[in-house]
């Protein structure tokens, strides 16, 4: 790999995980869509910064887009607050009011800046280490990797030092806001956190893909844990991961890298919403036949308690006539009688089902549990039973 | 002897956009009294709970919790929101929520430590949750959710508890175990304040009594105030009171 190569790639890392982090949080809050209006509200600031600046990654550039971006939250809030229309709609009048400014302004001037709207799409990852970052003559690699670093070591400062309030105020805003957490002061950090990493990672990766790299990770980890932490670093892994492969998927395909990124964030979700034994459909579909067999077991252990007791007709025991009584299969009512047996359940004679002592405490704390949901002690028995997981 | 108040409200008007939601409430509620906040829909009873712990800033009056301002006086108050108020698909486990009530003790930056899990263990036992306290809160049930908002408030170690709702959607038997708690709490002399729905339970649950429909219509002990006339003030001349009949 030459030196660009492990850069591009190094940056697209970079890009991802700085991404990943309020993404997380934007997801959990549901306003996954306000990253959508600030990737493309900042547009007239970025425009308007490089202008000024000429260099996509001048710190001035970052600080009026930045602005613009906050400037987005506060009008969708103040459209909101008129009470005329929902939060969706605010967000839906307001962003793309910016964007053609933006647009319009590239447009007038398209000749005399190099500034295109190809950029603003899809960013221009490819070209970043060619913009470098000199001190006297020495070359201290790529700009956008130094901005982008320097953002996600923020983040993470920011997310070390204040995950608890971030989490409590996420969870639940009127008891932060009770406990001194102000949710109005921590909101607009995450905004402002939002948008210094979106217009960070416009250079490199576009307005429209930056909202991928932002809700697909969380998206990802959200299926996966449920955990606030492991929830952060599983996004910000599944953004590594895709920025590489989608590096090297770009190659092999002689297509864009950040189009790349996107499909494989894309995919990596499929896989996840397929196989993720939380939410996956298809461990979903195996579970469902694990829990028809122990509810099988159950209602058939639950029928011979029931006809075990004094007075009960013994014959409703019967070998024979449980299978009539349950319209069990033969291949059922044997897999339900064998399971019974090995776990010493049940015991028989002369064709005659009578449970153990050990089936008897079973069935009863099982119906127990299941009913009212309050017998703790079967909380250690969860791990064998599906039925058990609610 | 002089009665010692727990909260004092002061002409308080609270209004979304230009239609009163509360208008001029008057309320001093004696320390430890377990109280129901009574009225219809709309009424403003959870909007009256919320502007005294300033979620809700109000158009007029003044709030004091043991004299001073809500503000200064954080670590006296315990709050048990509606449980439909937060998204319970959130990432984490029943433990975990309940150690939230000592975030206020610890303030900014600091993290719980040894002393906060265990208070948070004490208040899950105090709610019969600790059998539950790993489990993801989306796998709890309703009356067992609304446990652990309880214990979250217990963690706070608070003077003056304030509940919107606790028993909505709970069984008889969460509901027992609530109310015993809350009597708990009254008899080690803290003040709890609860907006309440069902009529029937107020001579049985609670002491002391609000009655409130957008105007305070009467405030004080339940022998006096919960009276079919009271009510009818409250709900309106169609309502046929069969409560204490």
């Amino acid at each position: 790999m030459s030196n660009a190569q492990v850069e591009i790639q190094l940056i697209a890392v970079v890009v991802a995980a700085a991404c990943a982090i309020p993404g997380v949080f934007l997801v959990l809050r549901k306003m996954a869509m306000i990253s959508d209006a600030i990737s493309h509200a900042i547009l007239p600031g970025i425009v308007a910064g490089f202008f000024l600046t000429q260099d996509l990654s001048s710190p001035w550039l970052v600080l009026m887009a930045t602005l613009t971006g906050m400037l987005t939250v506060v009008l969708v809030e103040v459209t909101h607050k008129t009470g005329l229309v929902k939060e969706d709609a605010a967000i839906g009048l307001v962003f793309p009011a910016m964007f053609s400014i933006g647009v319009i302004l590239i447009a007038r001037y398209a000749g005399s800046i190099h500034l295109d709207t190809d950029v603003v799409l899809s960013g221009e990852i490819a070209f970043a280490p060619f913009d470098r970052l000199y001190a006297g003559q020495t070359d201290l690699g790529p700009k956008s990797l130094w901005v982008m670093g320097g953002i996600l070591l923020i983040s993470l400062i920011l997310l070390f030092v204040f995950f608890k309030e971030l989490k409590i105020s996420t969870f639940d805003p009127e008891l932060a806001a009770t406990l001194g957490f102000s949710p109005v002061l921590l909101h607009y950090s995450l905004m402002l956190l939002t948008s210094v990493t979106t217009v960070g990672a416009f250079d490199a990766v576009g307005a429209i893909l930056v909202v991928a790299l932002m809700i697909v990770p969380a998206g990802i980890a959200y299926l996966l844990t449920s955990k606030l932490k492991t929830m952060l670093w599983l996004a910000v892994g599944a953004g590594a991961l895709s920025a590489v492969a989608g590096y090297w998927l770009a190659r092999r395909l002689d297509g864009s890298i950040p189009g790349s990124m996107a499909v494989v964030l894309g995919f990596l979700f499929l896989l996840t919403w397929l196989f993720s034994s939380r939410h996956g459909m298809i461990p979903g579909i195996f579970r469902l036949k694990r829990q028809k067999k122990e509810y099988a077991l159950l209602t058939f252990l639950l029928h011979v308690k029931n006809h075990s007791a004094p007075g009960q007709d013994p014959a409703e025991r019967d070998v024979a006539h449980l299978y009539g009584h349950f319209n069990w299969t033969g291949k059922t009512a044997r897999m339900v009688l064998n399971l019974a047996g090995k776990n010493n359940l049940i015991h028989m004679q002369d064709q005659r089902v009578s449970l153990t002592t050990k089936g008897e405490t079973f069935t009863e704390e099982a119906v127990g549990y299941i009913i009212f949901n309050e017998k703790a002690a079967l909380e250690n028995t969860k791990g064998r039973f599906l039925l058990f997981r609610g | 002897m002089e009665m010692k108040f727990a909260v004092t409200v002061d002409d308080l008007t609270v209004a979304y956009k230009y239609k009163p939601v509360l208008w001029d409430i008057d309320l001093n509620i004696p320390e430890g009294v377990l109280m129901a906040i009574v009225g219809p829909n709309g009424a403003g009873k959870s909007t009256l709970i919320k502007a005294i712990l300033d979620i809700v800033r109000p158009v007029a009056g003044n709030i004091s919790i043991y004299g001073k301002p809500y503000r200064d006086q954080r670590s006296l108050v315990a709050y048990v929101p509606q449980k439909g108020s937060v998204d319970w698909d959130f990432p984490t486990h029943a433990q975990d929520v309940v150690s939230m009530g000592t975030y206020g003790r610890l303030g900014w930056i600091r993290r719980p430590g040894s002393r906060e899990k265990k208070a948070a263990l004490e208040a899950l036992e105090k709610v019969g949750m600790l059998e539950f306290r790993h489990r993801q809160i989306s796998q709890l049930s309703g009356g067992q959710q609304q446990r652990i908002f309880l214990a979250r408030a217990l963690v706070q170690q608070a003077k003056v508890y304030f509940m919107d709702e606790p028993f909505q959607g709970v069984d008889a038997t969460t509901e027992k175990a609530i109310i015993q708690i809350l009597k708990d709490l009254r008899q080690n002399g803290k003040t709890v304040i609860v907006v309440h729905h069902d009529l029937q339970t107020v001579p049985a649950y609670f002491d002391w009594v609000t009655l409130l429909n957008v105007r305070k219509v009467a405030t004080g002990p339940v022998d006096e105030i919960f009276t079919d006339e009271n009510l009818a003030r409250t709900y309106g001349n169609q309502f046929k009171p069969a409560v204490l009949s």
